[in-house]
């Protein structure tokens, strides 16, 4: 009886991922390996993907640079928030939860804002007759927006581990002759694991298929995966872009795969 | 006599304005086990975190063999502590968390395998050394807590309430092995528990605390048999607390009556707390009774009866292995060794009457609840 109830409460879920992810997923798979034209099977449109290698490459370079450099930013901030108060706690969390309040593009169009040739920073610069920086269209922009608009899907999932760490292992560490660092080092940081690879996977999977990021920030030099995906789909070319779009999909399960076996068990999932 | 090794001075600790400690004092001995014992709040467990290094006094000293160490941090002191529900590291297995301390310390491999198998053996952990932490039952996990510490051979060893989390028959054995432990490594162990009865069969030295002050420091025998007020009476074991006048040395009188005891040194006529232990009181024929009361409930405990009697309005306690039906008049007789007399304090009036006996019996034989963290 009670079965039975959990089925039919989870039918609507599942109809609807049965009819606008697994079925478009299907669709894709079927664009693929079809030719444009004559709509045979095919696989010259894989074939042809070597040629996307390389902007496959820097997504995922761009991505692991980015994750990295939140998780260095992130993990600070996130072990600080964890050892305040519980009113504080609260408060800094809203601060890091604030910029997600504010639209993705509108974060984004700032920072091209910032950053432009003619944009604030070069202008405040130009006011003081320095010379202005070339800063937009440039590898370190697109990173940089992309760690700034990722940045909290790092803290989050490492503030919730850090602050589930039981008090009384520090003392228990402590007392066992750890200085502070030796703490960190031995306690701290290892039963931290699973909140760095979640925060990881969260940073990494939404970079690696970006677009609008790199096109506002970035150059044609430093065009994404996510970037040839759109320009396929808009020039008419979906087979193509189905198949670019499907090994660009392995890839992310690849990844998340690899990050949750490292991550063990714990509790906060991973989201693809 | 062993040598002392720490010394507690004038202690006084406070948080947001409210006093845990009250002028603490106090000296552990070498070689010694000391209990801190005492109900929820009493201070116990902030006197041994201070000890540890988790918290500094507000005032006062805390010495170790004759250095104050009050702001030397947890790391640097020769103490290690077991913690209340064991504090056992999740991502190590159970040699990683033996060793961890001898790792810390950097000893040599070998010596660390060694120490470890040693202390495995000790404990009775042989063959577990690659178990996950939470693979073990409460019992094991407490064994790996209390190896964890001593594999450091500190001189001292806290231990916070360690059996708390235990059923009652495996914190037996564990009371017996850990006094084992304790005479066979001759380490000081400072021992924090609510069980008088935990207290009283393992320790050389019982600290009676409430309230954040110290009430009595004794053998437990010395505690059990000269309570100093109400409160130790009342917690260390049953009493049968009545107010009384002590008219010279060795006679005291209460319920109309004046008996003869083995205290002196009162004022003439200074009124008292007389306490007598239930298991004390004979009972005899009515005609043959010091006093003769009226038996209101009886209960069978298993080693004896649990048997209240009404003396003049006031309900005594007493433990006997003879039956006496409810209702029925009996005789009491007192030796003067079973009347123990203590001045009065700020507990007199609040403990020693079985008059709601079955609701206050139960709340004292029940645990007093976790300890204040």
């Amino acid at each position: 009886m009670k079965k039975n109830n959990a089925i039919l409460l989870s039918t609507p879920y599942i109809l609807w991922m049965l009819a606008f992810t697994l079925i478009p997923l299907g669709v894709v798979a079927y664009y693929a390996v079809t030719d444009p034209v004559t709509g045979a099977f095919t696989l010259d449109n894989l074939a042809q993907l070597r040629l996307y290698m390389p902007v496959l490459g820097r997504s995922v370079g761009y991505s692991i640079v980015s994750a990295i450099i939140c998780l260095l930013l992130g993990y600070p901030v996130a072990y600080y928030i964890a050892h305040r108060g519980k009113v504080a706690q609260k408060m800094l969390y809203m601060l890091v939860m604030l910029p997600m309040c504010m639209s993705f593009l509108l974060r984004t169009l700032a920072w091209k804002g910032l950053l432009d040739d003619t944009g604030i920073i070069n202008n405040f610069l130009g006011l003081l007759g320095l010379p202005t920086l070339r800063m937009v269209r440039t590898p370190g922009a697109v990173i940089m927006g992309m760690v700034y608009n990722y940045l909290p899907y790092m803290i989050l999932p490492l503030y919730s581990t850090i602050v589930k760490i039981d008090r009384r292992l520090i003392e228990a560490a402590e007392d066992l002759g750890c200085t502070p660092v030796q703490v960190f080092q031995k306690v701290t940081l290892p039963l931290s694991m699973p909140g760095i690879f979640t925060g990881i996977t969260m940073v990494f999977v939404p970079a690696v298929s970006t677009f609008y990021i790199s096109q506002k920030l970035g150059s044609a030099d430093t065009s994404l995966i996510g970037d040839v995906i759109e320009r396929f789909f808009k020039g008419n070319n979906m087979n193509l872009g189905a198949a670019l779009s499907l090994v660009l999909m392995v890839l992310v399960f690849v990844c998340t795969g690899i990050m949750n076996r490292f991550g063990d068990d714990e509790e906060g999932g991973v989201v693809v | 006599m062993s040598k002392e090794l720490i010394r507690l001075r004038d202690l006084v600790m406070e948080f947001d304005g409210e006093r845990i400690l009250d002028s603490i004092n106090l000296y552990i001995n070498d070689h010694e086990f000391l209990t801190l014992l005492g109900p929820s709040g009493c201070g116990k467990t902030t006197t041994l975190r201070l000890i540890g290094g988790f918290l500094k006094a507000t005032s006062g000293e805390v010495l170790f063999d004759g250095q104050e160490i009050g702001d030397v941090p947890p790391y640097k002191r020769q103490v290690n502590t077991v913690f209340q529900r064991y504090a056992l590291f999740p991502h190590l297995d159970v040699f990683d968390n033996i060793a961890f301390g001898l790792r810390v310390a950097k000893v040599p491999k070998a010596e660390i395998n060694e120490r470890v198998h040693e202390m495995l053996g000790i404990v009775g952990l042989r063959g577990y050394e690659n178990r996950r932490i939470d693979a073990l039952s409460g019992g094991q996990q407490q064994r790996v807590a209390i190896a964890r510490a001593l594999v450091n051979r500190p001189k001292v060893l806290l231990l916070d309430e360690p059996l708390g989390a235990l059923d009652l028959r495996l914190r037996k054995d564990m009371q017996n092995e850990l006094k084992r432990i304790q005479q066979a490594l001759g380490i000081t162990f400072v021992y924090v528990t609510h069980d008088q009865e935990e207290a009283l069969s393992m320790s050389d030295t019982v600290v009676v605390m409430d309230k954040g002050r110290i009430q009595q420091i004794g053998k437990p025998e010395d505690i059990y048999n000269e309570p100093k007020n109400a409160f130790v009476a009342d917690f260390i074991g049953e009493s049968n607390i009545l107010d009384g006048v002590m008219l010279e040395d060795y006679k005291v009188r209460f319920f109309g009556r004046t008996f003869q005891c083995v205290d002196k040194g009162f004022e003439r006529n200074e009124p008292v707390d007389v306490v007598i232990r239930p298991e004390d009181i004979d009972i005899v024929p009515a005609s043959e009774g010091h006093l003769v009361g009226t038996v209101t409930a009886i209960t069978f405990k298993g080693l004896n009866y649990d048997i209240i009697v009404e003396f003049r309005g006031f309900k005594w306690l007493i433990q006997s292995t003879d039956h006496c039906a409810v209702g029925s008049t009996i005789g009491i007789r007192l030796n003067p060794e079973d009347i123990h007399i203590m001045h009065k304090s700020e507990y007199s009036g609040m403990f020693g009457d079985y008059s709601s006996y079955s609701a206050e019996y139960d709340e004292l034989t029940e645990d007093a609840g976790d300890e204040e963290e």
